[in-house]
């Protein structure tokens, strides 16, 4: 818009509903004699419910219909349904805990007691000079051995060490962050690619497949940057190990 | 920032229409409603109101829609949608204190949450009760803003506009319309908006986890020597939260609001997605406090100066990235010399789809702005990493700032740099064609001590007496409540009140606040932090706008160009400087150099 036709609006515009231009302007008691706090109050009241009926009531009912009319399986909450069409085994979108050997395991999390609980999201919330979170928190019986207690949290230093031996690296191997970093969210189901790599050769040989195979499916659920610049490429644990396991229905025919 | 930099031209011309009553190109379809909507408040459009009216009726909506938000949660228990997952806490009604901490969090856009959203409020409670706040608070910022501009732009005024017009017209000319579109957008991306239960998916790989054993009574068994017996659990589905989210999470982000559905807030895959998502997250907190600052420019017919405005922002933007992206970037030695990967720098609390960059972006914008949304956790950036949102907030959130409170935060600088100016020179300070005086450099200076005074006041409070915190699990006494130790922990109380006193609602997340004590204090940082710089700013309209123009002569300070801006970012960093540089030696500065020994709490 050149800003010559601007000012043409402008002047097009001086409506006698203008605020700027109104009657009220300059006068030394534009409130009148009819102001009062009650009159004021009451449309304080007037106000909140009419327009809370509006962002409240209308405006989310307006997205709700949108949603669901343009775009019903995201606004759902993405979710992931089994072939027999009832049992959800997930959403694309929130990542679940797998420990096994057979699967690409997701980053560490923080949500609730089992990790992945989407009614706990949470990171740890811990800094970096946290004892905590460098060194893990261990009860210990009266023999200084280690015993199992909800409070028990594995460090750093005790992800790093279960990581290299569950994939097989050296004492010296520098181990990707993300591996043993827990999310903001407690609910990220991703890794990066560098990670997935390094887990790679376990999950082929838990599986008895040869390693390409698996990395055409890891190529698959891997997602680079959106529009080319935004974000990093990181892997979906959840889509990729029910791909393995055959469990999508879009995999499962193959 | 480019995009930015291209949106805030437009839209803040449309601002202008909005906000000085021109007619939008949305007039037709709107125009009835609005019209009509007068009638159904009693309002009468044309006329305007003192400052002194102006406030009140802002104060008396503040009052009554708080009051509103509180009932709706002590009453969740028995309005619509609760208790709609079960053996989760929203059955229940909300405790007092923490009804009150949400109400006055929620009214005063600071959005600071000290409840897990996804099990304590029911759908009602966050659509009704929380989320028309975000709609309502945004609006009243902005007609603040819009109030002081027009108090700066006449001259032998009595009124500065009328608040129930702006209210009106902001809600339906520009925070519904958008909010419709960008909603629509963030489903797109794989926000969910429905109404349906929680889902229950079955886990692929079942959980086992330990729990305390119960007897019959539900009470916790103990073996001999008085020991929690524990016993496996099998965890076997995982809760799928649903809701209305999107609908909130676009208010959310355009009014600066900052209050999750959830409580891992935008780092949760189901409040924000996708890079994409992200990315729309930062600029639409930017949107309007950008568009502001055009709109200032363009009401006092002094378009450089709203450019000049934009400028000194924008520096102070870029350089709070900057160093925020090298510390997350650069890491924790704790990590790397335990043998993680130094290139990967600080991933803990940070989500694998966003990475280092764009979570540094994100913390530094949504503190530049009073949003306090977070994509990842605050308290776990790396001490240098986490003092720019915590410095950022303790300037006052005038980086663009949140919608409207950026532009009259930002203006109450303006007149402390312009007087300053003034005293430099030797002359009486002018800003565009008025006098400052005594009265308005007394204003300004309140806002700023009073804040300052909250901040320092309530963190000293908390830090010295140590037991307001969350009991501790084990033995039941009470704690500082913080989740680190050692100078972290004392950053964790200091940014707790910069948050709530800022209006800003990020937290360092692990301190333990949900207790009576901090409840209080923190809403009562939130009120005094937006009523104590509202009113003193509105005082400012007022009289600025009843005071004669003087032609601009040889002495005049020009409040464009490079001297003003340098000027008022020196005049900014001074002042935040002095007051909060030593509580900052305390916290992250000693901290960052105690994590380079390696030493740990």
């Amino acid at each position: 818009m050149k800003s010559s036709d601007l000012n043409q609006r402008r002047s097009a515009d001086q409506a006698p509903l203008l605020q700027t231009d109104r009657a009220g302007v300059g006068t030394p008691n534009p409130g009148g004699k009819d102001y009062s706090i009650l009159q004021e109050t009451l449309t304080s009241i007037l106000a909140t419910v009419v327009l809370g009926l509006i962002v409240s009531g209308l405006y989310p009912l307006v997205v709700w219909g949108l949603g669901q009319g343009l775009f019903h399986h995201k606004a759902d909450g993405s979710l992931i349904v089994a072939a027999d069409g009832t049992t959800v085994l997930g959403s694309e979108l929130l990542g679940q805990n797998f420990g096994g050997k057979q699967y690409f395991n997701p980053r560490p999390s923080a949500a609730g007691a089992a990790g992945y609980d989407p009614t706990a999201s949470s990171g740890t919330n811990l800094g970096p000079t946290s004892d905590k979170l460098i060194n893990g928190q261990h009860k210990k019986d009266a023999a200084g051995k280690d015993v199992t207690d909800p409070s028990n949290f594995d460090g750093i230093k005790d992800l790093v060490a279960a990581y290299r031996t569950a994939n097989g690296l050296k004492d010296a191997d520098a181990v990707p962050a993300d591996a043993v970093t827990r999310s903001g969210s407690g609910m990220d189901p991703h890794i990066s690619v560098a990670n997935a790599q390094l887990q790679l050769p376990r999950v082929a040989r838990e599986r008895g497949k040869s390693p390409d195979e698996i990395r055409q499916i890891v190529d698959k659920y891997t997602e680079g940057r959106d529009l080319g610049i935004f974000g990093e490429p990181h892997v979906n644990t959840l889509l990729l190990n029910l791909a393995l396991d055959g469990k999508l229905p879009s995999v499962a025919g193959k | 920032m480019g995009i930015l930099l291209l949106i805030t031209k437009p839209l803040g011309i449309y601002l202008f229409q909005v906000l000085d009553g021109k007619n939008t190109f949305l007039e037709p379809v709107l125009g009835p409603v609005e019209r009509f909507t007068y009638r159904l408040l009693r309002v009468d459009p044309r006329r305007e109101q003192g400052w002194k009216q102006y406030t009140a009726a802002m104060l008396l909506f503040s009052l009554v829609t708080m009051v509103f938000t509180y009932a709706v949660l002590r009453l969740q228990d028995h309005l619509p949608f609760h208790g709609i997952i079960d053996g989760l806490l929203n059955k229940t009604a909300i405790t007092p204190d923490l009804a009150f901490n949400t109400a006055a969090s929620f009214t005063t856009n600071t959005n600071w949450q000290a409840y897990t959203g996804e099990n304590t409020m029911s759908y009602f409670s966050q659509m009704v009760g929380l989320a028309s706040h975000n709609f309502w608070s945004a609006a009243v910022g902005i007609a603040i803003a819009a109030a002081l501009v027009r108090g700066i732009a006449r001259h032998e005024s009595g009124t500065v506009g009328n608040f129930w017009v702006d209210l009106v017209r902001i809600h339906y000319y520009l925070l519904l319309p958008i909010c419709i579109f960008y909603a629509a957008f963030l489903i797109s991306q794989g926000i969910p908006q429905n109404f349906k239960p929680y889902d229950t998916a079955q886990l692929t790989e079942k959980q086992t986890i330990q729990v305390p054993k119960t007897d019959a009574s539900n009470n916790p068994v103990k073996d001999t020597a008085g020991n929690v017996v524990l016993q496996d659990q099998s965890v076997e589905t995982q809760s799928i939260v649903e809701g209305p989210i999107a609908s909130q999470i676009a208010i959310k982000m355009l009014g600066t609001n900052g209050g999750g559905f959830v409580n891992a807030n935008a780092a949760h895959p189901f409040e924000n997605p996708t890079p994409l998502s992200n990315f729309l997250q930062m600029l639409s907190i930017f949107a309007i406090p950008s568009a502001l600052t055009y709109y200032l420019g363009r009401a006092v017919k002094n378009q450089k100066h709203g450019w000049a405005v934009w400028g000194a922002m924008a520096a102070i933007f870029l350089v709070g990235v900057i160093t925020c992206w090298k510390a997350e970037a650069d890491g924790s030695p704790n990590l790397y010399r335990n043998g993680v990967v130094q290139t990967d720098g600080n991933m803990e609390g940070k989500e694998m789809r966003f990475g280092i960059f764009n979570s540094a972006l994100f913390a530094t914008i949504t503190t530049d702005a009073s949003c306090g949304a977070v994509n990842s956790m605050h308290d776990s950036f790396t001490p240098i990493g986490g003092l720019v949102p915590l410095f950022n907030i303790q300037l006052g959130e005038i980086v663009f700032g949140g919608v409207g409170a950026g532009l009259y935060g930002m203006l109450i600088f303006v007149i402390l740099a312009v007087f300053i100016a003034g005293l430099m020179v030797g002359r009486t300070p002018e800003y565009l064609g008025k006098k400052i005086q005594a009265f308005e450099v007394k204003m300004a200076g309140l806002v700023v001590l009073v804040l300052t005074l909250s901040i320092l006041g309530f963190a000293a409070w908390a830090a010295g007496a140590n037991n307001f915190g969350a009991p501790d699990p084990v033995t039941n006494a009470l704690t500082n409540g913080t989740n680190n130790n050692g100078p972290h922990g004392f950053s964790e109380i200091l940014y707790t009140f910069s948050s709530a006193t800022g209006n800003n609602g990020s937290a360092f997340a692990g301190i333990g606040a949900n207790t009576p004590w901090y409840n209080t204090t923190i809403a009562l940082a939130t009120l005094i932090g937006r009523f104590f710089m509202i009113v003193p700013i509105m005082a400012i309209a007022g009289s600025l706008a009843a005071k004669k123009l003087v032609p601009a002569g040889p002495g005049s300070f020009p409040v464009d160009g490079w001297t003003f801006i340098i000027l008022l970012i020196g005049t900014v960093l001074l002042i935040g400087a002095l007051n909060f540089l030593p509580a900052l030696a305390l916290g992250p500065v000693v901290e960052h150099f105690l994590m380079y020994t390696g030493k740990l709490f």
